[in-house]
């Protein structure tokens, strides 16, 4: 069912109310007045998306959500290359967060860049008993030691450091004076919080207490010019910043830092003296970008590198902020690329458009990604955030049509039913929900790591994006899955019947 | 061989339990019964008077020595003292780093899986003062002490422990078997202390199983290190101790689940008895210059 009538979205309105109350209805009483606080329909006017959200999730519902110590070590802090990053704690968390999410870097791993290496202090159960403190410094030596480039060290606690107390504080002091670098201890305990979104805010804190606070007074040498901006929230995944920096030096500006996306220490302590900062990941990092407002009078723009319309739109926002050799440098860009997105768009809108998608995804993505399947003809019938806020419901309403269907921290049962009954051309979520939706015979995308391929940010990754969501749902796989059982029931059925995408059956 | 009771000792710190503890224990051991001291306290001083020893090596210190729990053996951390009581302290952290509570937990778990609960009649807990989180509880959760005996006096602070301590209990005595033994008054000489102690007994529920009476004796075994069993096995004293020692045998399956009384209730107790005098809340937050200015007023 589009949305593209007035008619089709009153008649999805009646469909989605129908629809929500029959997933309600599978859940016990108060767990099915929990979570309707948090299902609805997007009604064109209204000031968000009509959900509650930034809620505790009920135990047993498969939420996709993570914790205070992925916001901080997975999001926020682990892509900062030349730092190296302890996952303090038992050996489980840094485990399953090494490799990181495929943040790209430019260095030699293990000599001056650490991102894709895993530190961890392996907590044991006298560590737990006795307290892990000395263990801290001994990794904390053995780091100076073996990796000497290093020019600095987070770390990042996972849930038992908070519960036993571990002085992380105090050694991260003392270690800091020994060495000479910066040593960043990081509160960001598992089970603060109710999901990742209080360990980027978290992070967001420590960066402002220990490396700008540091800095007070003394400020960092480089001459500056009056272009300087820095890219927030932006982290590099598939190589997402270098796509969107490029186009911003192309316009005549100068990009003195990337928050964190190949990011390093260096950049984070020169952002201070940066004329604008614009933020793309606004959940993540709108913290720090409103700290550097307030205490150093630096602006930030919100801005969106997700298909040629939002990226018109948005060098044009940033342009805004400057005189006109860079208003004329956005135009030149747009420009340049407006033939070449042409091109994309001409070869993949006619195999794509009119295709629905529904997404659920953490940070931005959900309401960010909508403007590049639209410049594709595409249309996104229903979203949804991980851990979003109210203000990014707030921001959604920009981007959806009356009549979306919203679903705020999904449940695997959720979601099912509704991509069963909606009916989608596409999914586009998490590695989790990735082979549930494959073998119900939807197409799909992984939206957090752009399925190992990217980047998909500026005008770059628009023709990757391009490819890799017609790839998805053009794939001849779709026409090679059968149905054993209808086959054997109607023998008499032809051979194109049989081999029609199992969703269509 | 009969079968294997498990009972433990709480009450607030400095109460007697750990001196009370042992001399009832070596008086059982006196019995022919084969006893197991665990203590559960960093402070590692349950077992000193049957060892006559300072402090035994704990658990934990060895584990840490030896890089984990899993190097140890049995025999590392079991002492041998008076009338074969074996011996074990758990041990812990020095104060303010790490987690006492989780070692209570790691140790327990040694002791049960290396078997030293194996081939003795007691097993005994000998816990620090305050039920403060789960580790400490870890002795009176399932599958561990059956009777808990509370050390208590006629002092205010210790009845309001005790009381904690039979709350601890009540939260485990529905999901568990823990059940409470009953209360042994270690006499301190307070006011109507016998009195007290009763009248408590009987609101949580419960028994004052014996009132052990202040004797000097006890002090003097004590510098030696020894219990008063040993040091004066024909003092009064000791066969004080071998009645609590007897009352206490006798006590099997006979405890109960604790009806804890709130703070109110517990001194409006005192009240009868005359201990409290009735509170003036005109006078609750003031201080004596205040309180002598109204009266000069008045």
């Amino acid at each position: 069912m589009s949305l593209s009538t007035k008619k089709e979205s009153e008649d999805a309105k009646v469909r989605n109310k129908a629809l929500i109350n029959e997933v309600l209805e599978a859940y016990p009483e108060k767990l099915a007045k929990r979570r309707a606080k948090h299902l609805g329909t997007f009604e064109e006017g209204k000031p968000d998306c009509g959900v509650k959200s930034n809620i505790k999730s009920v135990p047993g519902v498969m939420t996709i959500r993570g914790c205070a110590y992925a916001g901080s070590k997975g999001v926020v802090w682990g892509p900062i290359k030349d730092m190296v990053h302890i996952s303090h704690g038992p050996v489980g968390c840094g485990q399953y967060s090494w490799g990181s999410r495929r943040n790209y870097y430019i260095g030699t791993t293990g000599i001056d860049t650490f991102v894709t290496m895993q530190f961890t202090s392996d907590f044991q159960e006298n560590d737990i008993v006795f307290g892990g403190d000395k263990k801290l410094h001994k990794i904390m030596d053995e780091i100076q030691l073996l990796f000497p480039l290093n020019k600095g060290i987070t770390v990042q606690s996972e849930c038992p450091i908070g519960l036993i107390g571990d002085d992380i504080e105090a050694v991260s002091k003392l270690k800091a004076k020994e060495y000479g670098k910066t040593i960043v201890p990081v509160r960001c305990e598992g089970f603060r919080g109710v999901s990742q979104s209080l360990g980027h805010h978290i992070a967001n804190d420590t960066i402002r207490d220990y490396i700008f606070e540091k800095l007070d007074g003394k400020s960092v040498a480089f001459e500056q010019t009056p272009y300087d901006v820095s890219i927030i929230g932006d982290y590099n995944i598939g190589g997402d910043a270098w796509s969107s920096r490029i186009l911003l030096e192309e316009m005549g500006l100068r990009v003195v830092a990337q928050w964190s996306g190949d990011g390093s220490i260096a950049e984070l302590e020169a952002t201070p003296k940066a004329k604008l900062n614009v933020l793309h990941c606004y959940r993540s990092m709108n913290y720090i970008s409103r700290h550097m407002e307030e205490k150093y009078g630096i602006p930030w723009v919100e801005y969106n590198f997700f298909g040629p319309s939002k990226i018109e739109e948005s060098l044009r926002r940033i342009a805004s902020h400057f005189d006109d050799a860079i208003k004329e440098g956005a135009e030149r860009v747009i420009a340049k690329y407006k033939p070449l997105m042409q091109a994309v768009i001409d070869k993949y809108k006619p195999r794509l458009a009119g295709k629905k998608v529904m997404l659920f995804v953490g940070g931005l993505r959900p309401r960010h990604v909508i403007g590049a399947y639209e410049d594709l003809g595409m249309e996104v019938v229903g979203t949804g955030y991980e851990f979003g806020h109210n203000d990014d419901y707030q921001r959604t309403t920009h981007y959806i049509k009356d009549g979306t269907l919203i679903y705020d921290d999904v449940t695997g049962y959720e979601f099912e039913k509704f991509v069963e009954k909606v009916q989608p051309d596409l999914v586009g979520s998490g590695i989790k929900e990735k082979y549930v939706f494959q073998k119900m015979g939807v197409p799909f995308r992984q939206m957090h790591s752009w399925d190992y391929s990217g980047p998909y940010h500026g005008y770059d990754g628009f023709a990757i994006f391009a490819r890799d969501m017609d790839m998805a749902i053009n794939s001849p796989v779709w026409a090679l899955t059968k149905t054993p059982w209808k086959t054997a029931a109607a023998p008499d059925e032809t051979v194109e019947t049989t081999q029609s995408p199992l969703k269509a059956d | 061989m009969a079968k294997l009771r498990q009972i433990a000792f709480y009450g607030k710190g400095g109460i007697g339990k750990s001196t009370t503890s042992q001399n009832t224990l070596a008086a059982l051991a006196d019995l022919g019964q084969k006893i197991l001291i665990v203590g559960c306290d960093p402070k590692a001083d349950s077992t000193r008077l049957i060892l006559h020893a300072k402090a035994q090596d704990t658990i934990l210190s060895l584990a840490a020595a030896a890089g984990s729990v899993e190097d140890l053996e049995l025999d590392d951390v079991m002492k041998v003292g008076y009338k074969d009581i074996r011996c074990v302290e758990s041990g812990g952290p020095e104060p303010g780093v790490g987690c006492a509570g989780r070692g209570v937990i790691t140790s327990i778990n040694f002791l049960e899986e290396n078997g030293a609960y194996e081939g003795v009649d007691y097993v005994s807990y000998d816990v620090l003062g305050d039920v403060v989180c789960g580790g400490f509880a870890m002795p009176i959760r399932e599958n561990k002490a059956q009777e808990i005996y509370i050390v208590m006096s006629g002092e205010m602070m210790a009845m309001y422990a005790a009381n904690n301590i039979s709350k601890g209990i009540l939260k485990y005595a529905n999901s568990g078997g823990v059940r409470l033994g009953a209360l042994v008054c270690n006499e301190r000489q307070t006011d109507k202390e016998l009195e007290l102690a009763e009248a408590l007994a009987k609101k949580l529920g419960t028994k004052l199983i014996h009132f052990v009476p202040r004797d000097n004796i006890v002090q003097h075994a004590e510098l030696r290190r020894m219990t008063v069993i040993e040091f004066a096995g024909e003092s009064k004293q000791a066969d004080e101790y071998r009645q609590l020692a007897s009352k206490i045998h006798n006590n099997a399956g006979q405890g109960i689940i604790p009806t804890p009384i709130t703070m109110d209730e517990l001194e409006d107790m005192l009240m009868e008895h005359g201990i409290m005098k009735p509170v003036n809340e005109a006078l609750v937050g003031k201080t004596a210059a205040e309180l002598a200015a109204e009266a000069a007023a008045a």
